[in-house]
């Protein structure tokens, strides 16, 4: 039973990057989208379980908020819409671009390894500093929300007019050709 | 103990499946569900060095990155839409209206 509570976080981690995993995989395996996508859900929701793990409890809820409830919903609705189970999906292999793809993935696993290599060797801070904000201890949402709207308020402007732009973006692309044409 | 660097190779291998798929898959819906993927890896990659350096940046970056994986959904999604209504089809490789 002590073992159990001294393993917990090593446990918990564990069974959600597998449960991360086997969704990723579950979405480039599965043929068709409606289980590629719910396949998808599972992995959002463990990367969820992860970043409360790591002590971010706000960037989870917003995980679970925007990822699982949203963009989901989107992608089955769309999927639902254009009947995609019904297309066929080919896999197509990478022919004569299989020279850039192996160039690029040693490049990546050269990038991979410094980065890793700098993690582990890498000053660490102090994790409670992610909770001190002008002397005081808060909680994580109150912490994130100070360093955004403080540190960050003009990146914060302008990602919510990308925001504005790519919803006006999906309504122009999602309406009828011409309102003459179609009467819409 | 889970280290930063625990996190660091998980955030690989999802990153590693969500370009696999992208380059093995033709489906448009699904190629856009490995972007979510590879968006999710960064995410992870970003809250990991945040807690390492105690630092709130990298939480706040994960919410920016978060904004823009929406932004890419619904524009991309739309653009699903549009081709469906021109081609009949989600098929990337029967998409080539654009080639001179």
């Amino acid at each position: 039973m002590s073992w159990l509570l001294v393993h917990f976080p090593q446990i918990v981690f564990y069974a959600l990057a597998a449960v991360a995993v086997a969704g990723a995989v579950g979405v480039i395996a599965f043929r068709n989208p409606v289980h590629a996508a719910l396949s998808l859900l599972g992995t959002f929701l463990a990367v969820a379980g992860l970043f409360v793990l790591m002590e971010a409890e706000f960037l989870a809820a917003v995980q679970i908020l925007v990822y699982a409830g949203g963009v989901m919903v989107l992608f089955l609705f769309v999927i639902m819409l254009v009947k995609a189970r019904t297309l066929p999906d080919e896999p197509q292999y990478l022919g004569r671009l299989a020279p850039a793809a192996v160039g690029l993935g040693v490049l990546l696993a050269v990038l991979v390894g410094v980065g890793v290599w700098g993690a582990a060797h890498g000053a660490p801070g102090d994790p409670a500093a992610l909770r001190q904000v002008q002397g005081a201890t808060l909680g994580n949402t109150e912490a994130v929300g100070w360093s955004l709207y403080r540190d960050y308020l003009l990146p914060f402007e302008v990602v919510s007019i990308v925001l504005l732009v790519a919803m006006i973006g999906a309504i122009v692309m999602g309406r009828k050709e011409s309102p003459k044409e179609g009467g819409a | 103990m889970i280290t930063t660097t625990h996190y660091l190779i998980l955030s690989l291998v999802l990153f590693t499946l969500g370009v696999i798929g992208m380059a093995v898959r033709r489906n448009f819906i699904t190629v856009l569900m490995c972007v979510e993927l590879i968006l999710n890896a960064a995410n992870i990659n970003l809250i990991a060095f945040s807690r390492q350096f105690g630092d709130l940046t990298g939480q706040v970056f994960a919410v920016f990155v978060i904004t823009i994986a929406a932004a890419e959904a619904a524009i991309g999604l739309g653009i699903i839409v549009a081709l469906v209504r021109l081609k009949q089809t989600t098929n990337l490789d029967q998409v080539n209206v654009m080639e001179g």
